[in-house]
């Protein structure tokens, strides 16, 4: 187990490396800039700004030395919003992003397994219809329709909860958020998660133990549960990745200060140093829930460990 | 030197034999699948649902008497009103609701035909090729598949449609080349399956070369996965490039996708409801049933779990 983790994380690097040069290439070969603004600069202090922020130098000094900075947690500056440094303003966004995505991600993924487990032992049973039915509308109602649907109904029509706006850390005010960005995720794993505890559930070997005279639950608890939680367990890290880029739309429907909004913004800026670190920090994220993901993987599987 | 074994006899009086009886009538496998689709009542009434929006959407506009352009200065923001010809309501510049409804849905339907074509021609050449030549080549072309996972994919949309500006092609494009992943797992597992059958052991001794083999012999014989998989993929980049619309990112005025009506219509919900409902049905029964649809195919062309 020690050495599968250890070869794990070793191969973590290069990919960490080869996405961060993949970002800096794309965004780089744009075409435009971020000082193309409504009015053209004059070009001394285009030149200045251009040097400034070393886009002078030819393209792969850039990459270099850029990369030598992010070895050191260096970020670089803002090239729009110029008193800012990156890091400064991801650590603006990012803490309230992560904690939106990360709360939604648990909710979602303890809700998801627990419906697809039930949905699956009552299987053609009326809970699981009702499951199958609220799991297909958790999957086609896009959050951003989701998004607005609750805020009228929940925020506006019925005043349960307010309907967008965040005041220092109430937790009413996540609720709505939270629960638009829970429904597609756990839905996925609803579904995931009754296909493959239907499956294991015909499997030879839960037959022998029920013909063994085990008790349903131990049964499940037993023989069921892991490995039917296999497929599932390989979606989270793909799951975690639509949350967190889910939560840009919801941020911006909900007016959250989370990342999103300065993502989309810097973007259309061509801001490439805020850009640029966001989509690192958010892969270096995922990257971590990706190994994370794998190492239990490892544990549920043996077969894994051993390869 | 024919009929000097009398084999020849033998066979022409066997194939004459059948062609006068009748042969007991056989059922292919698509058949026997179409029956099972047939059968599922959910999948059969979504694709006529599927069929009535792409109707709807493509055929539609030509009985209405507004374009999804025109404005309508006596009918601005005004409800339903069957006199003026608004079936669906105008919207705050007074163009009609249902026209343009008609006109997004349109928009949506062939970013998601070209994007899903896209998508699908990527996934099999690359998922084929990886199966098919195996060893190094296939952990290579497989760990890069994996690295594209673990990447937040919409930040790449957004990066990508800002870089091509708002080319309607291009955006099609951009989310078929990112949408291949899925299929290109699904191809590479069926193809190795598939590269250790008698057919194509016998094209390799016949001297075919790995190309001709790989899409003469192979990827025919992927059909029923690949179809099956797009059927899904077609809601996910519908979703996708609603989700883009919605940014602001999609398609540009005049011109509209179901995503930007949605955008349009939800910061005025509480007062002009029917901008907000018209575009949000067509959308989430379109999504709807192509789910169905996809679920039924499964059940349908694939064996295992019946």
């Amino acid at each position: 187990m020690f050495g599968y983790v250890t070869r794990r994380v070793l191969s973590a690097i290069p990919i960490a490396l080869i996405a961060v040069t993949a970002c800096f290439f794309i965004l780089r070969l744009a075409p435009g800039g971020p000082f193309d603004g409504e009015r053209a600069l004059p070009p001394v202090t285009l030149a200045n700004l251009r040097a400034h922020y070393n886009l002078d130098l030819p393209l792969i000094q850039q990459y270099f030395i850029y990369v030598g900075r992010l070895l050191q947690g260096d970020f670089g500056p803002s090239m729009v919003y110029n008193d800012f440094t990156v890091a400064e303003m991801i650590w603006i966004g990012l803490p309230f992003t992560l904690m939106l995505g990360f709360s939604a991600f648990i909710i979602g993924t303890v809700v998801g397994l627990v419906a697809g487990a039930l949905s699956a032992v009552n299987q053609n049973k009326w809970p699981d219809y009702m499951l199958v039915f609220l799991v297909m509308i958790g999957l086609v109602v896009p959050n951003f329709l989701m998004a607005a649907l609750m805020q009228l109904v929940f925020g506006v029509y019925l005043d349960w909860f307010p309907a967008g706006g965040w005041r220092n850390g109430s937790i009413a005010h996540l609720v709505l958020p939270v629960t638009v960005l829970v429904l597609p995720h756990a839905g996925r794993t609803a579904r995931l998660m009754r296909g493959s505890m239907i499956e294991v559930l015909g499997t030879n070997y839960v037959r022998t133990a029920k013909s063994k005279g085990l008790g349903q639950r131990l049964i499940l608890a037993r023989h069921a549960i892991k490995p039917a939680l296999l497929p599932v367990v390989s979606y989270l890290g793909p799951g975690l990745s639509y949350l967190l880029t889910g939560s840009l739309v919801v941020e911006q429907v909900f007016a959250l200060p989370g990342i999103g909004k300065y993502f989309i913004g810097a973007a259309l800026n061509r801001d490439y140093g805020l850009v640029l670190g966001t989509t690192i920090l958010y892969m270096f994220i995922i990257l971590a829930v990706n190994l994370l993901v794998d190492i239990l993987y490892a544990w549920l599987d043996p077969k894994v460990r051993y390869r | 030197m024919a009929g000097i074994t009398g084999k020849d006899a033998v066979l022409t009086e066997y194939a004459r034999k059948l062609e006068t009886l009748d042969a007991p009538k056989g059922r292919s496998l698509t058949q026997d699948a179409m029956r099972r689709l047939v059968r599922n009542k959910a999948a059969l009434v979504s694709i006529f649902v599927v069929l009535f929006i792409v109707l709807f959407a493509f055929v539609g506009p030509y009985f209405l008497p507004w374009t999804y352009d025109k404005i309508d200065w006596s009918g601005i923001r005004k409800p339903p009103n069957f006199e003026a010809g608004h079936f669906a309501g105008t919207d705050q510049n007074g163009r009609d609701m249902l026209a343009r409804i008609m006109q997004g849905t349109q928009m949506s339907l062939i970013v998601a035909g070209v994007a899903t074509l896209v998508s699908v021609f990527i996934g099999v050449c690359y998922g084929a090729i990886a199966g098919y030549f195996g060893g190094k080549v296939d952990a290579v072309m497989m760990r890069f598949v994996d690295i594209m996972y673990a990447l937040p994919y919409i930040l790449f949309v957004i990066i990508l449609v800002v870089i091509f500006g708002r080319n309607p092609v291009l955006l099609f494009v951009g989310i078929g080349c990112l949408e291949w992943l899925t299929m290109a797992r699904i191809v590479r597992g069926q193809t190795l399956s598939i590269k250790e059958r008698e057919f194509v052991e016998a094209a390799k001794a016949g001297g075919a070369k790995p190309w001709t083999i790989i899409f003469r012999h192979i990827v025919p014989n992927l059909t029923g996965p690949v179809v099956i998989y797009a059927t899904l993929t077609i809601p996910e980049i519908i979703l996708t490039e609603s989700f883009l619309s919605y940014l602001g990112l999609g398609v540009q005025e005049p011109q509209t996708s179901l995503g930007t009506l949605i955008s349009f219509g939800s910061p005025v919900a509480e007062t002009l409801p029917w901008m907000l409902i018209g575009p949000a049905v067509v959308l989430v029964s379109l999504l709807l049933c192509l789910t169905y649809i996809g679920d039924g195919l499964r059940d349908a062309l694939d064996p295992k779990d019946r």
